[in-house]
This record gives C-alpha cells, structure tokens and sequence, in this order.
C-alpha cells in the first residue's frame, strides 16, 4: 500500500490567492491540538498540529506570479532526533508546556512512521486583504506499532504512547485540545472505550467519511482538575483482528522495472477502488536528469486500454542544470489500476558528481498525486476559524469529494558505478601517465620528417584554380 | 493395437494414475496469508503457470501453475526504497516445511524489533525455481522466459540481497552452502564471508559442495580435498544451471546464495534455533549495509570456504590455453602467405614446404559453405528438437521428451556426416591451402568464443579450452586419421559433458556404472535444453549455435580431401 507516504522533511512555501484566509485572524496566538485515532489494525495514530500567525509588513500583490512558485524535494532525508529538536524549538513553549511536553524523541522514534512537517503561508488579516500576516504550521504524525510498542497488548494510553501525561495548556495558547477518534464508539457493537469520558464530542467528515470526536479542551479546568493530569486511554473492547485494513478510494504505486544498468522503466501504478465513479488525477513527476527519459514511450493504460491525459506538460531536464518535469491530469475509470510508465536510460556521471557512497544508488523523487476523491457522505459547510486545525489539513472544496494530495514512495536507482577502489585508481592513473608518455615518445621515434613539395592538386583545386584564371586572380 | 500395447504409454498411464492416487502436493496458500498476516506481515499472493516447451520427466511436470505467497515486513519510519529477501523454494518433491516454519518463526521475531532499516520480504514460492523464476520477473516487471503470471501488488524497492533456505530435517548435522547461480554467476564473496562469518560464531559446521572444510593445510590431504571442492565447484559453475532457489537472482543484480540444512549420520546434531540464528546475524548485517555489497570479489573460485582463488590468479591459465589456438593460427598464417607470394618470392626459403602454383589463390568462397553449412547444422541442433518432437511422437513409439533428446542426439551425430556432404559442394582447386583457410578460421572462431565464455563464466570457458583446445590445435587432414579422429571424437562437447557428468558423479563419491551414466546424461540433455527455455540459461544455445558448429569446422578438416 501506498500508505508509506515519504518520510522526508517537507517544507512547502505556496504563495498564490488560494490558501489566503478569509478572515481576520488573531495575532500572535498559538493554537494546539492533538488527534489520536485508532486504526483498524490495531495501531494508533497520533498528530499533532501546533498553528502561530503573526503581522508582518508585506502588502498583498495582485494574482499570482508563478516565477515564485518552487517545488523541491529530498527524497532521500530520513528524520531523526536533529530533526525534531530545532522543529520542537519553534514552539512558543518549546516542550515545557502543553501538548509538547508529549513530544520526547525516544518515544516519538520508536514508531512505524513518523512525518515531520513545518508549513509557512501569508494569510489576510482583513476581509479586504489589505495587510498580511504570517502562519506557522508544524505537524507531527506518528502511528504507533502495536506489534512493537504494545508488546502484544492493543490498549493505549497517552502515558505508554509518550511515556508523559498532560498536566497543563501553554500558557501562550488560545486554544489547546485533544480528540480521539471514537467513531466506532458511538456506534452500537461498540468496539473501543475511552477514559476518562469526555465532556463534549465533535462530529465531522474526514476524508470523505463521517468521524466522531471525543474533545479534551486543556483549558477547560474540568479535565485537568481532577487528577492534576490528563492520562487518556483507549482500551479495545473487541480487539481488532488480523483483517486488512480497508482500501482507499485512491492509493498508488511506484518501482523501477528492468534489470541491468544500461536501461530501465518507471511505472507507476495509479489505483481507483471506487466501484462506479471515475475521476481525474494530477499527477506530477520530476526525475533527476541523469535519468535520461524517452518521452514517446510514455505510454498511459488502465484496463487494457490506452488511456490520453487530458492535459501533459513536460519540460526536459537540462544536464546538471535542471530535472525532468512531467505533469499530466490522467482520468481514472472506476475500479481500474492504471500504469503511467516512462523508459529511461541511465547517464554516466562525471567522476566528481559521484555521491560518497555510490553504490548505494540515486534516488528520485516520488510522485506527486493531487485529486479530488469522491466521498460517500456530503460534507456540511464548515466554519474555518471555529473548526479544528486539522480540518485544513484535508479542506473539502466539493460536497462530494475531497481533496487528497499523496506522495508515492521514492525510488532507489543504482547507476553504473565505476569502481572507485584504490587499486583501480591506481591502475587508472598509470596507464594514463604511460599512454601519454609511450603515445608521445613513439610518435616521435617512429615519424618520419619530410619537406612535402606543393603537389599539383586534385581535381577540386584545378576546377577554382580555372576560375580564379577567369577571375583574373592568381591561382592557388 | 490397443492403447495399453505401447510400453511407454503403458508406463505413462502407470504414472498417471499414480500421481492420481498420491495426494496431490500444493501450498497451503490460504493458511500461509493466514500465519503471515497473524505474524504482522502486508501479505500478498501470485499465481502464475508456464507450459513448459515438453514434459519435464524428472520433475514430472509439464504444464505447471502455482501460487507464489510473500509477507513484507515494512521497516519504521523507512520509505520502502530497499529491501532484503528470505526465500524458500516448495515443491512436490521437497515440501520444505521446515524452513517455512523457521521462516515465520523469524518473522515473528524480526516484526518486534525496530532496528530494520530496510525491508524484508518473506518469500515462499511454489514449484521450486518457476515460482522463483515468476516472482522475480513480476517484480522487475520483466517478461524474460513467456511465463504468465500475475502482477505483484506489493513490492519494497531495490532488492539488496537474497537468501535462500533449503531444510528437510528439524535438525541438522551442517549447513551447505551454494553460491552459482544460473550461467555460472556468482555472489558477491563477502556475502559468503558474512554466511561463514556467522557459522564460526556460531559453532555451526558448514560444508561447500557437500564436502568439509579442511583443517590441516600442511599436511597433503588438506589441499587434495581443496582441489576436490574447486573441481566441484568449476562443474556446478559451468553447468550454468542455478545451484539452488537463489540463482535466479543474481542476473538482477541482487546478491544471493542459498542455504541447504543437511541431516546426515552425523552424531552432533543443532536444532532450528543455531540456523535461525545464523540467519539472523545476516539479515541484521546486511540491514547495516550503506551501498550494495561490492568491495569484494565476484569472480572467484573455491577451494573451502575460508580460502578463494581470485580472478588474477585462475584467468592466465585460461589465457595460457587460449594462446596455443592464436599461436597455432598464426602459425597457419604464416604458411599459407608463403604459399601464397609465388614461386619467385618464396625461393628465398628453399628448404621449406613446395611453393604452389601462385594462381592457387584461396577464395573466401571454398570457405562460405563449409562454415555455412556447419552453422546450419548448429541452427538445426538448436530448433529441431523443440519444433519436432509432436512429429517425432507421432511417427515414433517414445514420448515427447524422448523425442526432443533423441532428435538432440540424431542432429549431433548427422553432423558428423557433414565432411561427406560439404565436399561435393566444394571446388577441389587448392585443397592443401583451402583447408588451412578453414583451419585458421575455425581457430581463430574458437579462441574468440572460448575467450568471451570464460570472461562470464571462467569454469565453462576453461573446461571446454582444456578438451577443446588440444584436438583442435592438432587436427590436420594428414597422419593416423582413426586416431585423429577419435581424440576430436573424444573432444567434442557432448563427449566433454559425458566426461563432466562421470567426473562430478566421481567427486560427489556416487561413481556410475556406464548405463547410470548414459541414462544420466539424457535426463542431463533433457535438463539442459528446459533450463534454456524455462530459466534462459546459456549452455544449450551456446553449445548449439557456437561451439558445436566451431567442432564442426574441425572435423570437416579432419576429412578434408586432399
């Protein structure tokens, strides 16, 4: 499955009318939630979304310049403690206080998947949109194995999630909250439990399915009060079984097909599991240069059937200068895998632009899917300032779809590696030494000196000389 | 004629209806997915069926589908980029349950640990090396052999390394371990280094080709069982055929060997649990890796495990047996430009051989139909036996498989026929000359086969240099001709793959009479020409198409008209 999204550090910095605000939003204030949801499998997902805005100076430009538009990745960053300590110091509270006192690296690293992420966007601070202000958004999403960290049992508590319990809001926030998923709870063969019972809950559709929430407000002194700490905990009441976890609407495939180092095929598997609805998808790949592409054999099919984009852009990689761009909105039939594969061929890099460790292989980036998935449950408008943060994170535009951006997995290619041993070296830069100087001393010895006298010409020269004559000019 | 008088579909009916009455073997596909899944694996299945090019009699197998199951164990907080893979090859004659229990118990332990920085992928295929064979080509998305097959829906990157489990027993007195892969590919040797790392730690006793590692160098008997393991070792390389489930993953790049619990008569025996060990020290080595293994050797021979022969020291023997075939055509070169240069010229040289007549010019064209026609019968030894064996079934009481060696065999030996039947196509002008042009071709075609064949597959290219080369080199139409021809008899490559079967039969302790012998060698034939057409192993078509037309050239000088 598709759902081992990249675990790289990524920063998106979107400037463009789209994601400005629409209304005036307070300043300086830091709102702070946790969500932990239950998994089929048993797992536990926790993510945290810590928001900051602040007034800046910038005036709001007029429509979109798309010359500051940039997309970078670094497929290869895998995060660890470096990265969330100077990620934690962003945090008005660094983690003394609130919900990042949850936030210890030997718990947070001891899970299946870890995502990282720090968002910067200007947002209007007025219906007009006359003056902007500044929006800091980290998230941190973690799913917690129950194979290795629950040692066999599948019940949770935020203690032997973190190893800490929460004792206190940030000082700073104006809003600190916990919800847990509890959809199944709410239901009649009830599946889960919650402790302590919440206060309120909070119903919303998440991707295209109807969620309830439990809410722990952390400034509401009824939660905290009565123990001095908040220890939530989440207990089966019918332990979830070995089943596979149900399949998305949408998920997708990447992997590299061919073997040898001369050639090769990117392929990527597009899945639509949806039964009777077809929709669009965006898909945006950018390979490295040294994969030289073969872009007429693009070749797009689902069901057997050749399968035209709609709309393509490519824009070709340029040696050392810029990677391939490929951009295409593909239409996926109901229920159909389809496959986008490219051939390519690897390049021979020069000996310098080798990495440290070049057998391991280059990478490439994965590819960017973006589509508005249909939805079985029509979404009810939402109030963006009231609703919880991470409703932006998975903004619904259409009543019968959402939005979902996913990342394939990145790709491993190996190369062709010289050998960078140090006999190779060796036996490298002595014959070269001894090419050039036996070529040039044998050239020497053997070559016989000779005035060459002026020859007559051949036929070419006697044809100009003959017009020269004509021209009255001296012949050759 | 009733359907029974036939002898052989007489014993083909038996045999039906015996494998009728047998439980028929499958894998138990759905309580695998079951146990992995439970373990904490993303489970997938395969299936995939090949209809091989004529009936399988030693496997007893023709049209064959299966059902391939593998668990991904997906590393935390990993991107799936890379992978490293367990296998185990079932069935019907090795049902191998014991390393399919061994494997999931590593599973189990593997799931609760987080220190996996790649994946691992837990591979169970059916029909031995089909399965293997079906799996790896979904995976790279290939299609090198027309085997159908279904796409894989899981996959975890670039595959590192492999290892292959082979147990028949729940304890074991040694572990054996098989590097050569399919056409004579080998593993990185720090692969074996890490195996032989982790069977000294261990206290594990661990063999090559079935035989003990030698502990007294000093003394003669050391290197004798030394030599003993290389010859081995040269044999199975040179087969080409892959010496265990994890030959097939060499051609993509992964490095792989395969290990083989043996039971024997032994007194100390170790359980599962030393093996699972030992497996998992590897797994944890090679889950430490940065890069592909690829500091060490991958060419290289083995006389034990601790000890090798590097490609610097085994390639100038090989080089040294190629030189006789330069320098013998150069010799000949030279002859024949003397003959050529006239009477005048060469009256330099009055002692030499009788200058001919200058108008005695060879032409290329004398040349074209012998090597024309040899080739032709290397083509016909290639395509005939597949293309005819429904015709040589129908019109002849034997079965397909039979068919396809017995048109092997009757190709090879009408080929021998060829002298006879190329000179009738040929201008006797200058026979003397003309059959030095062949020679000097014919050499100069062998040393440059002989010579790409032990660049990829040193054991191939010098077993067949040291039968070929000699009879080659000493082939003239002149002298003892019987005896002549029986040493190119001798030398032939069918002759070579007799003499390698009795050789590798001796090594392994299991001499044959010549009847065993003969019968090995048409299953052997039989082998051969389905591990091209199943797997795309070399040796059939390379024997066919390269070096048999090569020997032809020979014999055709041999009883060259004079």
């Amino acid at each position: 499955m598709a759902a081992t999204a990249p675990l790289s550090l990524l920063v998106l910095l979107l400037l463009g009318p789209g994601v400005w605000g629409q209304t005036e939003p307070p300043r300086d204030s830091l709102r702070e939630e946790l969500v932990i949801t239950p998994l089929p499998s048993g797992d536990v997902a926790a993510t945290f979304q810590f928001r900051t805005r602040w007034d800046s100076e910038l005036q709001r430009e007029e429509g979109t310049d798309h010359s500051f538009l940039r997309y970078a990745v670094l497929p290869r960053e895998v995060v660890c403690t470096e990265n969330l300590t100077p990620w934690k110091k962003l945090l008005p509270c660094s983690s003394k206080a609130g919900l990042s006192v949850l936030l210890k690296a030997d718990r947070l690293f001891h899970t299946s998947y870890h995502s990282q992420a720090v968002h910067i966007r200007p947002v209007c601070r007025d219906a007009r949109c006359a003056s902007i202000s500044w929006e800091l958004r980290q998230t941190l999403s973690v799913v917690f194995d129950a194979f290795v960290t629950g040692q066999g049992k599948q019940d949770w508590s935020l203690f032997r999630m973190f190893s800490r319990t929460l004792t206190e809001p940030c000082p700073l926030a104006s809003e600190s909250r916990v919800y847990v998923d509890v959809t199944n709870y709410s239901q009649d063969n009830e599946t889960l439990e919650v402790y302590p019972p919440p206060l309120t809950t909070y119903q919303d559709v998440v991707l295209g399915t109807r969620k309830t929430y439990a809410v722990y407000d952390l400034l509401d002194t009824a939660v905290i009060n009565n123990s001095r700490s908040l220890n939530l905990q989440l207990k089966w009441k019918r332990p979830p079984g070995n089943e596979a976890p149900p399949t998305p609407f949408l998920y997708a495939q990447r992997y590299v097909s061919g073997y040898g180092l001369h050639n090769g095929e990117l392929s990527t598997l597009l899945y639509n599991t949806h039964p009777y609805r077809a929709f669009p998808v965006l898909l945006l790949d950018t390979v490295p240069w040294y994969l030289r592409l073969y872009v007429h054999t693009l070749t797009i099919t689902s069901k057997g059937k050749e399968n035209k984009p709609s709309y393509i852009h490519y824009q070709p990689a340029q040696d050392r200068m810029q990677p391939h761009l490929l951009e295409m909105l593909i239409q996926l039939p109901a229920s159909s895998v389809t496959k986008v594969s490219i051939q390519f061929e690897r390049a021979l890099l020069k000996w310098t632009e080798y990495t440290p460790d070049p057998n391991h292989g280059f990478y490439v980036s994965p590819s960017v899917l973006s589509a508005l998935v249909p939805s079985e449950v029509a979404a009810q408008p939402v109030d963006w300032e009231e609703s919880p943060l991470f409703n932006t994170l998975f903004p619904a535009s259409d009543s019968s779809s959402y939005f979902v951006r996913l990342y394939t997995e990145p790709l491993l290619v190996s190369l062709p590696t010289p050998d960078f041993s140090m006999p190779y070296n060796v036996i490298c830069l002595t014959c070269t030494v001894v090419a050039v100087c036996y070529g040039s001393f044998y050239n020497l010895l053997t070559r016989t000196f000779q005035i060459e006298e002026p020859s007559k010409g051949g036929l070419a020269r006697r044809l100009a000389n003959l017009i020269r004559r004509a021209r009255g000019v001296p012949p050759l | 004629m009733g359907l029974l008088s036939d002898p052989v579909r007489r014993r083909a009916l038996a045999r039906l209806v015996l494998r009728l009455n047998a439980p028929l073997w499958a894998l138990p596909v759905a309580w695998l997915e079951w146990t992995m899944r439970s373990v904490g694996l993303e489970v997938y299945t395969q299936s995939f069926s090949r209809k091989l090019p004529f009936p399988d009699e030693t496997h007893e197998r023709y049209m064959v589908s299966g059902i391939n199951v593998y668990g991904i164990l997906r590393a935390p907080r990993a991107a799936s980029t890379e992978s490293l893979v367990l296998t185990v090859p079932c069935g019907p004659e090795s049902p191998n349950s014991q390393a399919v229990g061994l494997m999931l118990a590593l599973a189990a332990h593997f799931r609760g640990q987080i220190y996996w920085a790649k994946d691992i992928i837990f591979l169970v295929t059916e029909h031995d090396l089909l399965g293997s064979e079906a799996w790896l080509e979904a995976y790279h998305d290939v299609n090198v052999t027309g085997m159908q097959s279904s796409p894989l829906q899981g996959r975890a990157g670039a595959i590192q390394a492999a290892v292959a489990l082979e147990l028949s027993s729940d304890v074991v007195t040694s572990l054996d371990v098989a590097v050569e892969g399919l056409n004579g590919q080998l593993p990185n040797l720090d692969l074996l280094n890490l195996f032989q790392t982790f069977c000294q730690k261990g206290g594990l006793l661990c063999t090559l080709q079935g035989k003990l590692q030698p502990q007294d160098w000093t003394s003669a008997d050391g290197p004798l069982q030394g030599v003993q393991t290389l010859l081995l070792m040269a044999l199975q390389q040179a087969s080409g055929h892959p010496h265990g489930a994890h030959g097939l993953f060499l051609r993509y790049r992964v490095e792989a060997l395969t290990l083989r619990g043996v039971n024997s008569f032994r007194q100390y025996k170790y359980d599962l649990v030393a093996v699972g060990k030992a497996l998992e020290g590897m797994f944890r080595k090679l889950n430490h890796l940065l890069e592909r293994l690829h500091q060490s050797f991958f060419f290289y021979l083995l006389p034990a495990l601790s000890r090798f022969v590097s490609i610097g020291l085994y390639m100038p023997a090989a080089g040294f047996l190629l030189l006789v075939l330069g320098l013998k055509a150069l010799e000949l070169w030279v002859q024949l430009h003397e003959a050529g240069v006239g009477p005048e010229e060469a009256g330099g040289t009055p002692g030499s051989s009788p200058p001919l007549p200058a108008t005695q010019r060879v032409g290329l064209a004398s040349l074209v139909a012998p090597l024309l026609i040899s080739q032709a019968v290397g083509l016909a030894l290639y395509v005939l036996p597949v293309l005819g064996q429904h015709v040589a079934a129908q019109h002849f009481p034997v079965a397909e498989a039979e068919a396809v060696v017995l048109t092997l065999l009757a190709v090879y030996a009408a080929g021998l026929a060829l002298p006879h039947s190329t000179h009738w196509v040929l201008s006797t002008q200058a026979p003397d000359r003309s059959w030095m042009a062949l020679k000097l071709v014919a050499l100069i075609y062998l040393a440059l086969q002989l010579a790409c064949i032990t660049l990829t597959n040193f054991s191939l290219g010098f077993l067949l240099a040291a039968t070929m080369v000699p009879g080659a080199a000493l082939t003239k139409p002149s002298g003892p001709r019987p005896l002549r021809a029986a040493l190119l008899v001798l030398t032939s490559p069918a002759a070579a793959l007799l003499g390698g079967l009795f050789l590798w039969q001796r090594l392994q302790e299991a001499p044959l009479s010549l009847a065993e012998g003969w019968r090995l060698f048409l299953a052997v034939l039989a082998q051969g020409v389905l591990a091209h057409h199943t797997y795309g192993a070399l040796l059939f078509p390379l024997l066919a198409l390269g070096l048999f037309p090569c020997w032809l050239l020979f014999w055709n000088v041999l009883f060259w008209k004079r």
